[in-house]
């Protein structure tokens, strides 16, 4: 799976990648999309990632474990819940705020926070698990 | 003070907790004078409870309480009468001494600091249960005291025998922390209340219910298993694994008479019926015969006084159980005499330890000369074991004759078995007292002098207060008999200890005839203890060996169980993963009838008629001839990398059928399911070889396929069935309506997500991470294995 044309082209397709899984991410909660598939796609990409330039330049691009990322994820789902704390309601009861920006109107909501929380534990561990078995040698994993 | 009484109360119980997490601090600035500064601690709590004590003594109650988990109506809430103020102060009395001895006892011990913490943590739990008014705040600390002890038996954890008396203790102690909740909420059921204080107050509501018989035998299974009952006494002795502040502090005054204090706390409320009295006056009767008996076997100073300890629980377990007036007041006279002497012999006994270099009796005489303060503290305590008038042992001795003379035959049987009983006691007391200190000196491992003033401090003044107590009887019935009694009983109980000797009374014969066995069984020692001990080899075996039998066999039994279950073929897993799958899909439609609804009846004439192709367009049929075309590739298949890819097809096929079908979420999820199974596979297969196929034989192969076959066959007829009936559409109306006015998303299973369901979201993504951790640690034990192998 060496080839040139792979290797040349996968930073291309990783990056496009990338970019359509926020996408899909934020656009979830109107249109068909969320955090879960958005975050597949970008374990996906993880994945070609490592397969057409190894998986120490995987890791090196990503500056931290994707494990920590998906723990990060985890604790920031849990946060957006906490939030509802402070308006006296139960846990994770949603909050919504309409940012007007003159043209638009950009809703924040403590479940977009979720969603992106869902999003990365899922990129997370899968890349996770994808970039360990894609490596060879202990100290990669 | 400017303490309110309540918030007094409510103190008591919780700064030992506070001190034990300042105490690495206290130490570290502290150092080896850091037992006399954390004393300080208990000292104040004494003073503050003996500050509050006038109404109590009144016949008064203080209570205090405190929002907990108030949507179930939970508070926690303290309450002192008389009951928990004598163990209160009994507690913080003996424990200001016990931590200053400690100070002493593990002067330069690496893990000192650590082990003060945990005697001040165990100091809180003691006081909460004692001071605890809510039901389940009383099982919180009676668990916290059974964790706490559970670290202190266990301190040296380094040596094999600790550390199993430690579980020993626990695992028996947690049995009856069970019943204990159990009993609680049954309590709180039939009652209504959490509260002690307004329990007792329900006379006749558990004694006269149908489950009486359940609810008493729940609180009696706690309070023997935590008051060292026969048959539950074994895990007593082993407990003085524990360094001896522990033992003198829990094993005499305090974490044993939990029990008893639970006892007499339920008195009011499940006492006095003839089951009551029976068991408790049998088991308690047993158990003081039994400890006693115990001690005079044995040679260990703290071996004996252990199992004096479990004679004077039965002693006190016998005496609630007979629940009259008199019978009461010898428990609390007893409890304060006890406390007392086993906290200064448990003392005495670590002095020693530790300046003569050995606790075996056998190899103790002389020391007085060497030690003789120590001999006075021991010589203190011992009398007011032994009961000798002048001490509060000799009151509480005479309260328990007075409780039982004149009795019917059964009643004399009981005074028997406590004259017999209290001269083995004695005798045991003057065993303690003389064989080490009096008599021939011998040589010890260590040249013997006299212990520091912190270790000397608790013998002295304990001993000291049960001879001074005794020179007051006015003032010991008044300010602790009567408070404790009408606690207990319910009902105004008059003062009445007074010191005379009255040669026409019974009572002054029955101690005369207690303190004559005493010296026989002393002059006997050395034969009984022969006897004994051949009887115990010739039996062979003990409560102790049942328990390594029973633990064994779980641990046995637990091992069985997981190689069975966890033999590691993935092979087999799969089968039973599928075999229940089908098992959960047939029995249910089976027994049901559910074929029934799927199987076309007479009224519908020949069915094979009505079976007509779906009206599909030409791409459906192209969409589903492709899934199909993937799974046989999958069957067919000659290579692994084919057959993975061919799976690819088929599930990317069934992705195509979700979108054209309206479930675009769902098609989007699985498609990108399908991308990431077939890259996972390929990379998992890549270590091992893709072009081969297995070749499995024939038996395996029908096996698996039937298997799937009948899943398969299950889940369509399921599917089948489903569509049978009328589909219940209220929650899918309901999130169709409200999903956009009150989640603002148009996206229904996405909201449902990450909104309705957000609870089960969260759960779910912590469950994705630990997976993810796990096949983490997985693959990286298999590159360690490869590494270090050849």
């Amino acid at each position: 799976m060496n080839t040139v044309i792979f290797r040349t082209a996968a930073p291309l397709i990783v990056a496009t990648m990338l970019v359509f899984s926020v996408y899909v991410c934020l656009r979830g909660h109107n249109e068909p999309g969320g955090g879960f598939i958005g975050g597949l796609i970008a374990a996906a990409s993880i994945a070609v990632f490592g397969m057409a330039s190894g998986v120490p330049a995987v890791r090196r691009a990503l500056k931290v474990d994707p494990l920590a990322i998906a723990g990060f994820g985890v604790l920031l789902a849990g946060f957006s819940g906490l939030l509802s704390l402070f308006i006296e309601a139960p846990f994770m009861t949603s909050i919504w705020l309409y940012l007007d920006l003159g043209e638009t109107v950009v809703p924040f909501s403590t479940p977009m926070f979720f969603d992106i929380g869902v999003y990365f534990v899922v990129f997370g561990t899968l890349s996770a698990i994808a970039l360990a078995l894609e490596s060879d040698r202990e100290e990669d994993l | 003070m400017g303490l309110s009484l309540e918030a007094s109360i409510a103190l008591a119980a919780l700064a030992p907790f506070l001190a034990a997490l300042l105490t690495p601090f206290v130490h570290s600035l502290a150092g080896r004078y850091s037992g006399w500064v954390l004393a300080t601690v208990p000292a104040g709590i004494f003073l503050l409870l003996l500050g509050v004590s006038d109404p109590v003594i009144a016949g008064g109650t203080i209570a205090a309480s405190f929002g907990w988990v108030s949507s179930y109506g939970l508070t926690l809430s303290f309450f002192a009468d008389g009951l928990s103020l004598i163990f209160a102060l009994t507690i913080a009395g003996v424990g200001t001494l016990i931590i200053l001895y400690s100070g002493a006892y593990l002067k330069g011990h690496r893990h000192k600091g650590r082990f003060l913490a945990y005697m001040l943590a165990f100091m809180g739990s003691m006081l909460g249960l004692v001071l605890a008014d809510n039901m389940l705040a009383l099982f919180m600390f009676w668990e916290a005291t059974s964790v706490t002890s559970f670290l202190l038996i266990g301190f040296d954890h380094n040596r094999q025998a600790a550390r199993r008396g430690a579980i020993q203790a626990l695992v028996i102690t947690n049995i009856g922390g069970m019943c204990l909740l159990v009993g609680v909420i049954l309590a709180q059921h039939l009652s209504g209340t959490w509260l002690l204080s307004e329990l007792r107050g329900l006379d006749g509501v558990l004694k006269d219910h149908a489950l009486y018989g359940l609810v008493l035998s729940l609180f009696i299974g706690a309070a023997f298993t935590k008051s060292a009952q026969f048959p539950l006494h074994f895990w007593l002795p082993n407990a003085m694994e524990a360094p001896t502040p522990v033992s003198a502090f829990l094993h005499s005054a305090t974490m044993v008479q939990a029990g008893v204090y639970l006892l007499a706390r339920m008195t009011p409320v499940l006492g006095g019926t003839p089951v009551w009295t029976g068991v408790l006056v049998a088991f308690g009767g047993v158990t003081l015969i039994w400890g006693a008996l115990g001690a005079l076997r044995e040679t260990d100073l703290k071996q004996i006084l252990a199992q004096t300890t479990i004679a004077s629980l039965g002693l006190l377990v016998l005496l609630i159980g007979l629940g009259s007036e008199a019978a009461i007041a010898a428990v609390l006279v007893y409890f304060v005499a006890h406390a007392c002497y086993k906290a200064g012999l448990f003392m005495v006994a670590g002095a020693v330890d530790h300046e003569a270099g050995t606790r075996d009796i056998t190899a103790l005489g002389g020391l007085a000369d060497r030690m003789p303060v120590t001999f006075i503290g021991a010589a203190l305590a011992a009398l007011s074991m032994v009961g000798l008038p002048l001490t509060v042992g000799y009151f509480a001795k005479e309260e328990m004759y007075l409780a039982l003379v004149g009795g019917d035959w059964l009643m004399l049987l009981v005074l028997a078995v406590l004259v017999v009983g209290n001269a083995l006691l004695a005798g045991v007391a003057l065993i303690v007292m003389i064989r080490p200190f009096l008599g021939d000196a011998l040589p010890t491992p260590k040249n013997a002098h006299e212990a520091p003033v912190s270790m000397l401090a608790g013998p002295i003044l304990l001993g000291g207060v049960g001879v001074v107590a005794g020179l007051l009887p006015d003032w010991l019935s008044a300010h602790v008999l009567a408070p404790g009694a009408t606690a207990i009983l319910g009902h105004a109980v008059e003062p009445h200890l007074k010191l005379a000797l009255d040669l026409a009374s019974p009572l002054i014969w029955l101690s005369a005839l207690t303190w004559l066995l005493g010296i026989v069984v002393f002059r006997q020692g050395q034969a009984i203890r022969t006897v004994l001990r051949r009887l115990s080899a010739g039996i062979g075996w003990n409560a102790d060996t049942v328990f390594d039998l029973v633990m064994f066999g779980l641990i046995r039994l637990a091992a069985t169980v997981t190689r069975a279950l966890h033999h590691g073929k993935l092979e087999f897993y799969l089968l039973v993963v599928f075999a229940a799958l089908a098992l959960a899909l047939f029995w249910p439609m089976l027994a049901l009838g559910g074929l029934d609804w799927i199987v076309p009846t007479a009224e519908l004439g020949d069915w094979s008629k009505r079976l007509v192709l779906p009206e599909l367009r030409p791409y459906e049929w192209g969409v589903i001839l492709l899934a199909v075309l993937g799974l046989l590739a999958v069957l067919i298949a000659q290579s692994r990398l084919i057959a993975i890819l061919s799976l690819g097809i088929q599930g990317t096929a069934l992705a195509l059928i979700f979108l054209l079908f309206g479930a675009p979420d769902l098609a989007f999820t699985q498609l990108m399911v399908e991308v990431l199974s077939v890259v996972i596979l390929t990379i998992v297969m890549t270590n091992l070889r893709l072009d081969a196929r297995d070749h499995r034989p024939f038996e395996d192969w029908a096996r698996d396929g039937t298997l799937a076959v009948v899943c398969g066959a299950g889940v369509s007829l399921l599917l089948m069935l489903v569509l049978t009936g009328t589909l219940d559409t209220r929650l899918s109306d309901f999130f169709t309506a409200t999903s956009v006015p009150i989640a603002h998303g148009a996206n229904i299973v996405n909201v449902i997500l990450v909104d309705y369901r957000g609870f089960d979201t969260l759960g779910e993504i912590s469950v994705v991470m630990g997976a993810g951790i796990a096949i983490l640690a997985l693959l990286r034990r298999r590159k360690k294995t490869e590494g270090a192998g050849p």
